[in-house]
């Protein structure tokens, strides 16, 4: 004991006063003495983990010049090494890497953006002087260590957790730059840096940037992809055009691991699927709600990098700010920590981090969380040191002890994921950075002490207490540093003035001396003589026990209670069993087939493997489930031709009057609790339009409402494609002031077609010759003019709608779709002879002044001037009841039940030319049916059970025991919540969340 | 300024091409509906009716197969068998006449600046040539209450018939109550897409008690040396001759509001009331009514019953809460107020409840009831045909209306429009 005290004193000293590189040969001058040391130490009796599965007892390691020279059992110690004998109590792991930071690089500085948040100015270029890139959130030729410097204050926070290398960069924008691999010691940059470009980093995050573009995340996609053409453009000729110093780095980066930083699950199943289509396989850096999606997201094939921060539990003791609170978000709660445990156990590899935590300490309190959780110890170890020395390509330095490896490794008291291990020293290049002492200070005892002619009984056991009779005991402060030790106490209850002593502690520990101050301030000797050990009282154990008992009770209830089931999406009315396809017979129900058989009363309709085989009465089915539709009516599925659910992050991208190269289909979000309030309103198919914002918007996804199933599952298979257009108010931004964006009159809207129109089609002359680039926004526009793109055009007043068509006419294209189209009714002989449907509010008016001559007969006109007409919502609360706005054509225009109730279903299925597959009721179509308590048109009719391709996705029944499981899970994990802060965790204010309902006008920037 | 008098000569030369809503003369002659369903607006239901009435006042109302009338005594007979005739249907919380089209500033006159403004009284700018009007009467809508927006205080509301010349004859209750905005306790942010709580509430609630405490001590002190007009636009409400309307939706700010208002003996109508459904108790208790939000409306939560505001009526009348309904001062969704009742039956409201909720319910809550909102003998003949269930999309067809017997145009701008441009068609129009 005494001797590896001493010669752990003398390396602390060695270490404190010395602070040279061990590395020798630097390209600086010395001032003074070279002073060069081997740097040669031996740590025997460890328990060592060479790599983070293969474990050594007893073992030793040797390093020298800041490398590890050897490990093993049998080990020969070179000579002239220090040993530091860890007595097979101490643990050695390879030092930690954390391969998410933004340490020793500058943040970006913030540029000024044209306007405040809500803000309408535009800045269309980047301000970014030199011949960089248009964008300026795209900055791949930031290099970051050439940026980086040495923090020793946030260096040792890291250290402090035992980690001693980290990957850093800049975390700013879409393109970040490439990263680098830097040690943690306190050295020059130049031994600090060991990887100079690690990875090119991205994000779907603008950070800093203040241009316009992107303001959506489908306007960040379609920027990701004209820059990897663009990028291949420029490398193979555009080089010879212009210099570009952005698409020059973008290739040069190309080859190193791309690190993408996602907001959520759904981003990386976007982002993976972006990548695939130029070849390239990200890493994700996550959010730690993977699980939620596990499946699709090991089916990219992605590794991750996974932050360890957990929601805090809320306070929900009051009933009433509870139900603002959501299932997702406690569900969340409780089962974030087991997020690592569900990736290991789905083989994806990962790397943790320490990023998003408030404190670097809680990434090991939530280590252990998750290893609570079901992450294994060795799976925490390797994405701790292994996985991301692999991912990083700097394995051949870091991430384990193998030998000519940098000396990076730390010592602990026990197993690192044990709920007491501590870290005694990190050493890091060799170089140790000392934490906790290897042995504590240990004084316990009974001792006697002389002070001047008096004598106490001086008991140490953890606190120091002079004991005066059995009853009577008096704290004694004292300070106990490396042989120094200083006491101070009254020597009796009543005495308020206080003795001082100070002195030393003998090595062997059994006398301390010195020299102190009496109560009337002369100075006197003292002396204390040990006496023997303190006698363990039982009783003080068990208090102790008790004290810790509240704490470690909770740890069992984490361990043990039953968490509860991932829900897909994972939110209230989710399901955790995939519904599946099944034979329906609906038997002896009112049929409205939107066929020439009309409405068929007492009719029998068979679905099988998804389409509809059979229509007519006394139909069998071979097995599957018979539905008594008596007294019902059974219909096609609601298709709403204009739709905003289930969009993630913006639905305008609203920055340049041509965005027709943005997708709604690259941002479909599965997770929109509308989906099921639509099902549960007769609506199966839904048109996802981009925003009215400019006269070409972007490319719209047809999705069917499969709820549950991940975006993919949800797009409207073989649909083709469709854009939004838009004219009138919103695109020339008449409520707005200062508006700065051509076109500002229907005159010029005119023009921006008629322009982008001419120049597709030059365009497309050119195209395939030699360095001709590809324009995203060019290949959109030139689709619908070979009748590959269909348009959806936003409209109201008679002038615009004759404007555009003549326009197509003029230019060789045709308007599928006029929708909106409240002045139809005044130029229906010209929509139909342009062959343009009409997909009309029903009797929306008063809003705004374009709508001024809005009528509800619009729809009943246009119909019967031979436009394909319809009825949309544009809104999600409206698409839960599409069947009764259906109703309105039949009160304002007296149309037929079975022509009005097509508004909302064959005839959409027309216009988005999905109606040979869905939109009535005919053999070899779609199982898309929904059976209605009465008919569909009656304001008392509800949607009963919704079907898509023969799987019930909605049943009202079914709903009820549903809303069952909502009450009951929330409630279970209310219950929990509370026993969590009763049990002092952590908890914060009650907080809801809510989806934004979209809007055509919606525009505000979402890609900061 | 240019692109404001546009505005205005264009609504004028609209308002001039559509001549036939012009208001009604007063009755003239004794009117009976003969055979009609009648749907009385108390519950109750005479499938085979008379309905006889004089001087703009219902004389009677029996049934076709025990009452017997001399037709000679009517100089107007309307068979209406097979039909149904409804008391005329109110809209509370209206912006009518204040708002013209939505996004244009010229046309909005519902909001004035400053939070607490007792002393605003809507009706001195409800336009009685906003086309807003004939197209809700068309759908059965024959009365509202006209309400300023904005503010905490908003200032005071005024009922008024949907057929007159100007405000003055439009008014049939003027100034009878004044609205206050209750703070909302959970507030939304954009950028972190979630709702907590609103951290001025409790400030914003001492700001509403020390306003009500000086105003109470201003009506109770008789002289004064000078005329504070907000305070005694405040007078009515502690002497009982105003009501008191609380806009406000949450569990909690419903109670606190009532029981707030209650300490200075003021019984509130609650307008909103989106949780009202969960206090029901409470407000039968406390004799509270709500008119309630649209039907039209999305359930609170994600973790809400989807069909939560599609039953709250149901709730609402299971538990004997007095309730109306009202369209959350949407102009443009104003005409289908009807069908928020309609569709609150689909989801286990009692038809003829609903009914009620329309007419006679909401007539008790505004305090109009002596005089309207059902079909009793000496109330106003406010009342109107329709082919079918009112509340129904299909059958909600008006083939006459009367405000106080005065029989009104049910021609509107967009029939109008209609008729031209199926005439351009040649379509046959089918109103």
């Amino acid at each position: 004991m005494n001797k590896t005290n001493q010669q752990f004193t003398v390396l602390i000293l060695f270490c404190f006063f010395f602070s040279l590189s061990l590395t020798a040969q630097v390209t600086f001058p010395q001032n003074g003495v070279y002073d060069e040391r081997d740097g040669l130490y031996a740590f025997t009796n460890a328990t060592i983990y060479k790599t983070y599965n293969e474990k050594i007892e007893n073992a030793t390691l040797v390093i020298k010049d800041g490398k590890v020279h050897s490990v093993g059992t049998s080990i020969s110690i070179p000579e002239g090494a220090i040993i530091i004998d860890l007595k097979n109590e101490k643990t050695i792991y390879p030092g930690f890497i954390d391969m998410y930071s933004a340490y020793g690089v500058p943040e970006a500085e913030k540029g000024e953006r044209a306007a405040g948040f809500f803000s309408r100015g535009q800045q269309k270029l980047s301000k970014k002087e030199g011949a960089y890139s248009w964008n300026q959130a795209l900055k791949p030729e930031f290099r970051a260590h050439e940026h980086f410097t040495v923090d020793d204050k946030a260096a040792k926070d890291y250290r402090d957790n035992g980690f001693s290398a980290v990957m850093t960069h800049q975390e700013d924008g879409l393109s970040r730059g490439t990263s680098t691999m830097v040690t943690l010691g306190d050295d020059r940059e130049h031994t600090i840096l060991i990887k100079e470009e690690v990875a090119h980093m991205l994000s779907f995050k603008k950070g800093t940037s203040p241009q316009s573009y992107p303001g959506s995340l489908m306007g960040g996609i379609s920027l990701f992809k004209q820059t990897y053409m663009d990028a291949k453009w420029y490398k193979d000729h555009g080089h010879k055009n212009e210099k570009n110093i952005s698409l020059a780095a973008w290739n040069e980066v190309s080859s190193l691991p791309q690190i993408f930083d996602v907001r959520d699950r759904l981003e990386i199943l976007r982002a993976a699927k972006m990548g695939k289509e130029f070849g390239v396989q990200y890493i994700f850096k996550g959010t730690g709600d993977e699980y939620k999606r596990i499946n699709e997201i090991k089916a990219t094939g992605s590794k991750f990098i996974l932050p360890l921060k957990f929601p805090d539990a809320m306070d929900v003791e009051d009933p009433y700010d509870a139900m603002a609170v959501s299932l997702a978000d406690m569900k969340h709660w409780e089962l974030a920590p087991s997020n690592p445990s569900h990736l290991a156990k789905a083989g994806i590899s990962f790397a943790l981090t320490t990023h998003g935590l408030k404190k670097k300490s809680d990434f090991w309190k939530n280590i252990k969380k998750a290893i609570k959780h079901g992450l294994s110890e060795e799976a925490a170890l390797k994405a701790i040191t292994h996985t991301p020395a692999k991912m990083t390509g700097t394995y051949d330095m870091i991430g384990s002890l193998d030998a000519g490896k940098l000396a990076n490794f730390v010592i602990t008291s026990e197993n690192i994921f044990s709920e007491k291990a501590k870290i005694h020293q990190n050493w890091v290049n060799g170089k140790i950075h000392d934490l906790k002492p290897l042995e504590e200070p240990n004084l316990d005892g009974n001792y006697d002490l002389k002070v001047g002619s008096q004598t106490f009984k001086l008991i140490v056991e953890d606190k120091m207490k002079i004991e005066i009779n059995d009853s009577t005991k008096l704290d004694v402060k004292h300070n106990y540093s490396k042989g120094l030790i200083t006491l101070s106490f009254s020597p009796s209850k009543e005495e308020t003035k206080i003795l001082r002593l100070s002195g030393t502690v003998n090595n062997d520990k059994q006398k301390w001396s010195g020299k102190g101050t009496q109560l009337d301030g002369s100075w006197t000797s003292w002396t204390v003589t040990r006496k023997g050990d303190v006698e363990k009282d039982d009783k003080d154990e068990d208090d102790k026990k008790n004290k810790k008992g509240k704490k470690g009770k909770e740890d069992k209830m984490a361990s043990d209670e039953k968490v509860g089931e991932v829900l897909y999406p994972f939110m209230a009315h989710g399901w955790s069993e995939r519904p599946s396809q099944n034979t329906y017979l609906i038997r002896n129900a009112t049929v409205w087939t939107n066929e020439k058989d009309g409405i068929l009363k007492n009719a029998d309709v068979l679905i099988v493997d998804g389409k509809i085989s059979a229509v007519g009465n006394n139909l069998k089915a071979k097995g599957g489930k018979t539905i008594d539709g008596t007294g019902m009516h059974l219909t096609p599925g609601i298709i709403d031709e204009h739709s905003h659910i289930a969009i993630s992050r913006g639905v305008n991208e609203c920055t340049q009057e041509s965005t027709a190269e943005v997708s709604i289909s690259d941002v479909v979000d599965s997770e929109d609790i509308n989906i099921y309030r639509q099902l549960a309103g007769g609506v199966t198919t839904a048109h996802l339009l981009h925003g009215s914002c400019n006269p070409i918007g972007g490319q719209s996804a047809i999705i069917k409402l499969r709820w549950g199933f991940a975006p993919e599952e949800m797009k409207f298979q073989a649909a083709p494609g469709f854009i939004k257009f838009a004219l009138g108010e919103n695109v020339k931004r008449s409520s707005w002031d200062g508006n700065d964006r051509f076109p500002t009159t229907r005159m010029g809207v005119e023009q921006v077609y008629r322009d982008y129109f001419t120049r597709a089609k030059e365009y497309k002359a050119n195209k395939g010759k030699t360095g001709h680039r590809i324009d995203l926004d060019m290949e959109t526009i030139n689709e619908i003019l070979d009748n590959k793109r269909h348009i959806s055009c936003h409209s109201y007043v008679q002038s615009e709608i004759n404007m555009l068509m003549k326009v197509a006419d003029e230019l060789g294209f045709k308007v599928n779709t006029f929708t909106h189209i409240l002045e139809g009714y005044k130029v229906a002989d010209k929509m139909a002879e342009h062959g343009a449907a009409g997909s009309s509010f029903a009797d929306w008016w008063a809003y705004k002044y374009e709508v001024i001559h809005a009528i509800p007969y619009n729809g009943a006109i246009m119909h019967r001037a031979g436009v394909l007409t319809g009825f949309n919502s544009d809104d999600a609360e409206m698409a839960r009841r599409l069947n009764q706005e259906a109703a309105k054509a039949v009160k304002y225009g007296n149309l037929s039940e079975e022509e009005a109730f097509k508004f909302v279903t064959l005839n959409p299925a027309k216009m988005l030319h999905i109606d040979d597959k869905v939109g009535s009721i005919k053999i070899g179509k779609d199982g898309d049916v929904v059976l209605w308590s009465d008919n569909p048109l009656s304001v008392y009719a509800k949607a009963e059970m919704t079907f898509i391709d023969g799987i019930k996705f909605f049943d009202r029944k079914e709903d009820l025991n549903i809303r069952k499981d909502i009450q009951d899970e929330r409630s279970r994990l209310i219950q929990k919540m509370i026993a969590h802060k009763k049990g002092g965790g952590k908890t914060g204010p009650a907080k809801g969340r809510m989806k934004h309902h979209y809007h055509c006008d919606d525009m505000e920037d979402e890609m900061h | 300024m240019k692109s404001i008098i546009k505005t205005f000569l264009f609504l004028l030369l609209a308002t001039l091409s559509f001549a036939q809503e012009t208001p009604a003369p007063p009755q003239s002659k004794a009117i009976a509906i003969m055979g009609a369903t009648a749907h009385i607006g108390n519950g109750k239901v005479i499938s085979n009716s008379i309905i006889t009435f004089d001087n703009g006042k219902i004389t009677n109302v029996g049934d076709a197969s025990t009452v017997r009338i001399d037709q000679s005594q009517f100089g107007k007979i309307i068979d209406a068998s097979g039909k149904h005739v409804y008391p005329g249907f109110i809209a509370p919380n209206s912006q009518m006449g204040l708002v013209e089209i939505g996004a244009v500033s010229a046309t909005r006159d519902a909001r004035e600046l400053g939070s607490v403004n007792p002393n605003i009284r809507a009706i001195v700018a409800y336009n009685t040539d906003s086309q807003v009007m004939p197209v809700n009467r068309s759908n059965g809508l024959l009365l509202a209450q006209i309400v300023p927006q904005g503010g905490r205080i908003s200032g005071q509301s005024t009922i008024v018939e949907l057929d007159a010349w100007n405000w003055e004859d439009a008014a049939y209750k003027l100034d009878e109550g004044i609205h206050l905005r209750w703070p909302s306790i959970m507030r939304w942010s954009w950028q972190t897409r979630s709702v907590s709580k609103n951290k001025n509430y409790d400030k914003q609630i001492k700001e509403i008690e020390d306003y009500m405490a000086e105003a109470k001590a201003y009506v109770d002190n008789k002289s004064h040396s000078s005329k504070n007009l907000k305070f005694e636009a405040m007078k009515g409400l502690f002497n009982g001759s105003k009501k008191l309307y609380i806009h406000t939706d949450n569990i909690k700010t419903i109670t606190q509001s009532v029981l707030f208002v209650k300490k200075f003996g003021i019984k509130p109508v609650i307008i909103g009331g989106r949780d009202s459904w969960m206090v029901a108790d409470f407000l039968k208790e406390n004799n509270v009514p709500i008119l309630l939000s649209k039907a039209h409306d999305m359930p609170p939560t994600q973790d809400s019953d989807i069909d939560q505001p599609f039953k709250t009526a149901a709730m609402l009348q299971k538990a004997g809460v007095l309730f109306g309904f009202q369209m959350d001062d949407a102009p443009m969704q104003e005409r289908n107020l009807p069908f928020q009742a309609g569709h609150s039956v689909g989801f286990g409201l009692d038809k003829e409840a609903a009914v009620s909720a329309l007419t006679l319910n909401t007539a008790k809550i505004l305090g109009i009831d002596k005089t309207l909102g059902s079909l009793e003998k000496g109330k106003d003949a406010t009342l109107f045909i329709s082919t079918g269930d009112a509340l129904d999309y299909r059958t909600n067809k008006l083939e006459v209306a009367f405000i106080r017997g005065k029989e009104i145009s049910l021609d509107n701008k967009q029939k109008g429009l209609y008729r031209k441009y199926s005439k351009k068609y040649g379509h046959e129009i089918q109103e």
